[in-house]
């Protein structure tokens, strides 16, 4: 994760607190973002940097799920409104969204979220299957729910999410 | 230096030295078949190379070492002496290569020590004059070769091009190497050179002036992948000065003004200095062509000339990479579909010899090729039937169309011409592939045709793909790029100027310079939602949710308040993109700026409309308009206005002389207009006598009922005063029009510029500088009488049913007119668009009871269509109808004399079927 002026600083936890999750060897790491009122988890190595998106140019004519396309730092940028992917309504609060940076296929990508938590080291063993009742949006961009202390935690499958593919393209 | 000699010459080089390399490391390990190959493989490339550019010499004592190695490959024991004169050989190739570099000719001399040496050597034998213990690199030089330019066996190339600087001239050279043959060697090296000299003279004297030092440490080879890193590096450097400017250029009085001009200035030079570096010459694109034409002359048994103007052109490597192939590809077109064979021509009064010319130049930003043959030409007709028969468009379409539309198609996929599938082409894939490939990089092709002349492809493509000058426009609140390339002019429009946006049943055109232009407004096209100003200015991060509001309320709103309203100002941007000419009506235009492209994320990628995007000066990203999307999306007849704009010509002659037309008013407040002589009446009837049967609104009209019909098929009649009717009538049949209002009769030249998709309407013209919906009343009459035009013909003349017409005429307007009128009258007609066409037909045996023709047409005048049908036994007793606008009797006699029957003027309406009617009658009484 590169950090630069406009990334914002991320404290990861101090390993103690979560240490219920790191029992066994193999373990994740996931940066927590909010969307809504759901907490979601984005692999950290996906992750290129967390920024805030401006003077975003809408894209005439694209699909909804497109925020439009942006500078960041001499790269074009195109943003993806994770609210319209997971069929959610806009935000009603006039807050500012931020940014997830992810490279996808040689591309970038900013995924619109709402606001950024933290970096959680997790155990892969505590990952759930998407259950079976999860709205066929969500079960779609999600690789499995995390179970943390206190709430559930979605992992959100950024190979998927950029997929737009068999997905009608005019929406 | 000649291309492919100083190409030979660093790639030689190259090979030479891994030679070197590998025999040393192969003396080590006689036994490792790869390195064999490898040395044997090199040294076979070299010895190809030769042969192929004529140098004996090297030629000779390549295919020697070539032989030698061959056995050592095939098993034969190899020998330290063997490798060595193998390497004395390699040697003895460089020193050449060398002299050939100096003088751009082979030195004369005879290399027999070393070549019967090699062959000693791979017959089994051993060399004497080598004594085997001669291993040692140097020693064996000596015994060898006693003369005095032997390099040891691993000379450094600096000590060859030393050792050739000091060495004395090549007749020297050549008599202390052969002594042998100093006979020969005396005479030899004169005639030798001279023959090459000429030529390699005069163009090193060319480049003498820049020639320093020799071409192998001159040129470097460089990847490829970094030249495009190179490139896309000043591509960025060039984005961060166009930030840094306009920076800058918002601060009154900055320290930065001149070292920023300075970094300018010479981000500018470095620039051009990378694009240099990915220039090539167009010419390495057509080196196959050549052939290519030499082997189709033999397979078609055709003569076929090829010329190429401007090889030397410059372009972008990548872009010549690109359109290598689409041009190869044409090239075997237009010698195959386009020139005849050498009968044909010669039958046509051609010269037995076709010509292919190849064109390229510089214009403007981007670079054109032409592809000429004076062939054929276009076979209209032919591509017609295609067209029709793969359901491309229907017949019905087809008529709308100008020929260079219809011509247009063969850039449609799966449509080929050619009546036969030959092995070189016909197999209907092709100009649709060489049209995407050509659009892929920014680029058009086009095409003008003439029967029996030949047809032109014209392509223009950028020179570089990766820095193009666009202009910078705003709609809605939004920036967006288009590129130069595709920009003709830009026009002011407002309400109350010269320039001003007018209406044709909704659809937007601008009247330019007499020409209608097609206008797409950009919000419309790109379906952008004004925001209302009171919603406020939006701020950054709300625009994501915005973008999402934006789109939904395009969606459940049909017909949101987007567009640029009439009143305000707006900016035209004249777009030219093929043939098709449009403006793209935006609010506001910014200034042009040099932008990278880049190309826009894969899910953006489906839409047509944008070719990118990139990064503006002042940091933010907008996308790049494609011009070739929003053609394609406007409906195919915006080009007609521009085809006609690009024969004036034509229509000139074509479109002759004045007529009247009523002007009347019905439905949308455009003016409509219809040709007076189609029109047997004004009438204004009461509504309130208007009866209705069976869906149909009918009037009590001299004693029979007439059905009445609205002009706007949708609307409703006046429900109460009067309404006037346009009276049409056949015999005893009648149909009433009903328009709004009947404003004037005028009389005014009619050119119908736009043809128009609206059943009813036969296009938009200019009539007395207004924009004018012409009607098409066939439409009309078929609409009530369905039998219209089948009906048994007029009492008077029975003869008349069933007969064949033959219209004659370019203006398709026209034949709009008479058609109906014969039609009526109870003829079956046939139109084509030219007189070869005419002639087209009598070729496939088809008959006619009576050929109508126009005098004024492009390419065969109507005189000469008469003389070419009565010079013929075929046709020559069909009598001819002459039709033209000037019904002076100098012309009627020049009609006569040339074998037309009668003379009528056009718009006689009742005169042409009457005399078609006694035409018809006396043929028949007579047979």
């Amino acid at each position: 994760m590169s950090s630069s002026g406009d990334s914002l600083g991320m404290e990861e936890k101090s390993s103690g607190k979560d240490d219920a999750f790191v029992r066994d060897g193999a373990t994740s790491e996931y940066i927590t973002v909010m969307i809504g009122d759901q907490l979601f988890g984005i692999s950290v190595p996906m992750v290129q940097d967390v920024f805030m998106p401006e003077s975003v140019t809408p894209v005439p004519m694209a699909m909804p799920e497109v925020a439009g396309v942006l500078n960041m730092r001499g790269r074009i940028v195109t943003a993806i409104d994770m609210r319209r992917r997971l069929d959610l309504p806009p935000r009603d609060d006039g807050k500012n969204g931020l940014a997830v940076g992810v490279e996808y296929r040689g591309e970038s990508y900013g995924l619109v979220i709402d606001s950024v938590g933290e970096v959680l080291r997790v155990s892969d063993t505590s990952l759930e299957r998407n259950p079976s009742n999860l709205d066929p949006r969500w079960r779609s961009i999600s690789m499995g729910v995390q179970q943390l202390k206190d709430k559930l935690m979605v992992l959100i499958d950024v190979e998927k999410v950029l997929d737009f593919q068999g997905r009608s393209i005019a929406a | 230096m000649d291309d492919l000699l100083s190409e030979f010459l660093t790639e030689t080089n190259e090979s030479l030295d891994v030679v070197d390399v590998e025999l040393v490391k192969f003396e080590q390990e006689p036994n490792n078949d790869e390195i064999l190959g490898n040395i044997f493989r090199l040294v076979h490339t070299v010895k190809g190379t030769c042969g192929f550019l004529g140098l004996p010499r090297l030629e000779a004592l390549a295919h020697a070492a070539e032989t030698l190695m061959g056995k050592y490959r095939d098993g034969m024991g190899v020998t330290n002496d063997g490798v060595t004169i193998i390497l004395h050989s390699i040697d003895r190739i460089k020193e050449i290569l060398a002299e050939l570099e100096a003088t751009e000719a082979e030195p004369s001399g005879v290399d027999s020590d070393l070549i019967d040496q090699l062959v000693v050597l791979s017959e089994g034998g051993t060399t004497t004059d080598v004594p085997a213990e001669a291993a040692a690199a140097e020693a064996p030089l000596e015994v060898a070769q006693p003369a005095k330019e032997v390099r040891p066996g691993e000379v450094s190339e600096e000590e060859l091009e030393r050792a050739f600087q000091e060495a004395e001239g090549p007749e020297d050279m050549v008599v202390a190497e052969t002594p042998q043959v100093e006979e020969a060697a005396a005479v030899a090296p004169e005639p030798a050179p001279v023959a090459e000299a000429p030529k390699a003279e005069a163009k090193a004297a060319e480049a003498a002036p820049k020639k320093e030092g020799s071409v192998a440490a001159q040129s470097i080879r460089v990847n490829v992948d970094t030249l495009e890193n190179l490139m896309t590096m000043v591509s960025e450097l060039v984005l961060t000065r166009n930030q840094l400017m306009e920076m800058v250029r918002r601060l009154d009085d900055s320290e930065f003004k001149v070292p920023l001009q300075r970094l300018s200035n010479v981000t500018g030079e470095l620039q051009g200095a990378v694009m240099e570096t990915r220039m090539q010459p167009i010419g390495n694109a057509w080196q196959k062509l050549p052939r290519i034409i030499r082997d189709l002359s033999k397979d078609l048994n055709k003569k076929i000339d090829l010329e190429m103007v401007g090889a030397d052109t410059e372009l972008d490597r990548q872009v010549l990479d690109l359109i290598k192939d689409p041009l190869t590809h044409m090239v075997r077109n237009s010698a195959d579909h386009g020139l005849e064979t050498a009968e044909e021509r010669l039958a046509s009064g051609k010269s037995e010899k076709g010509r292919v010319t190849l064109r390229a130049y510089h214009e403007g930003g981007h670079i054109i090729i032409e592809i000429e043959d004076d062939g054929r030409g276009l076979n209209v007709e032919r591509i017609k039937q295609k067209v029709a028969s793969n359901g491309l468009a229907t017949e019905a379409e087809l008529e709308k169309l100008t020929e260079q539309q219809i011509c247009r198609f063969i850039f449609h996929p799966g449509l080929s011409t050619a009546a036969e599938v030959t092995s070189v082409s016909g197999r209907g894939v092709g100009m649709d592939v060489v049209r995407t490939n050509i659009e892929l990089i920014g680029g058009s092709i086009d095409l003008r045709t003439a029967a029996g002349k030949g047809s032109t492809f014209t392509i223009k493509i950028p020179l570089t793909l990766a820095i193009v000058s666009a202009l910078i426009v705003e709609s809605a609140g939004e920036r967006f790029a288009i590129p130069q390339l595709a920009v003709v002019e830009l026009v002011r429009a407002k309400a109350d100027s010269e320039h001003r946006i007018e209406h044709i049943n909704k659809t937007p055109v601008l009247r330019l310079r007499n020409h209608l232009l097609p206008l797409v407004f950009m919000d419309d096209l790109l379906q952008l939602e004004r925001v209302v100003p009171e919603v406020g200015e939006q701020d950054p991060g709300a625009i994501v949710d915005g973008d999402a509001e934006e789109i939904e309320a395009a969606n459940s709103n049909p017909t949101p308040v987007r567009r640029t309203s009439e009143n305000e100002e707006a900016f035209i941007v004249v777009t030219h993109v093929g043939d098709q000419q449009f403006g793209i009506v935006v609010d506001s235009v910014f200034d042009t700026e040099e932008i990278v492209v880049k190309p826009a994320a894969s899910i953006l990628r489906d839409i047509t409309m944008f070719s990118g995007n990139t990064i503006l000066g002042d940091g933010s990203v907008i996308m790049i308009v494609d011009p070739n999307g929003i053609a394609q999306s406007i409906a195919s007849e915006l080009s007609e206005a521009s085809d006609k704009a690009h024969s004036d010509a034509e229509t000139a002659n074509g479109n002759d002389g004045e007529m009247s037309l009523l002007v009347f008013r019905a439905g949308s407040g455009e003016p409509k207009a219809v040709p007076l002589s189609l029109v047997t009446r004004l009438e204004e009837f009461d509504v309130a006598d208007l009866e209705h049967s069976n869906n149909q609104s009918l009037m009590q009209y001299r004693g029979k009922l007439m059905p009445i019909i609205n002009v706007v098929e949708s609307a409703a009649l006046k429900t109460e005063g009067r309404q006037p009717v346009l009276v049409f009538t056949e015999d005893e049949r009648s149909i009433g029009l009903a328009v709004d209002e009947i404003v004037d009769i005028v009389t005014d030249h009619l050119n119908v510029e736009l043809t128009s998709d609206m059943p009813g309407m036969m296009g938009s013209a200019i009539v007395r500088g207004k924009a004018t919906e012409v009607l098409d009343v066939g439409h009309y009459l078929t609409q009530v009488f369905e039998d219209w035009f089948r009906k048994e013909g007029p009492a008077g003349v029975p003869e008349a049913y069933g007969k064949k017409v033959l219209l004659v005429d370019d203006s398709s307007f026209f034949r709009a007119i008479v058609r109906p009128m014969l039609s009526m009258a109870g003829y079956e007609v046939t139109e084509v668009t030219s007189g070869a066409d005419a002639l087209a037909l009598r070729e496939k045996g088809e008959e006619f009871d009576v050929i109508i023709s126009d005098i004024e047409m492009p390419g065969m005048t109507g005189f000469e269509l008469a003389a070419a049908v009565k010079g013929e036994n075929t046709w020559a007793d069909i009598p001819m109808v002459a039709l033209s606008a000037h019904g002076t009797a100098e012309d009627l006699n020049r009609g006569r004399e040339a074998g037309f029957d009668d003379y009528v003027a056009k718009f006689d309406r009742d005169g042409l079927v009457q005399v078609v009617n006694e035409i018809v009658t006396c043929k028949g009484e007579a047979a």
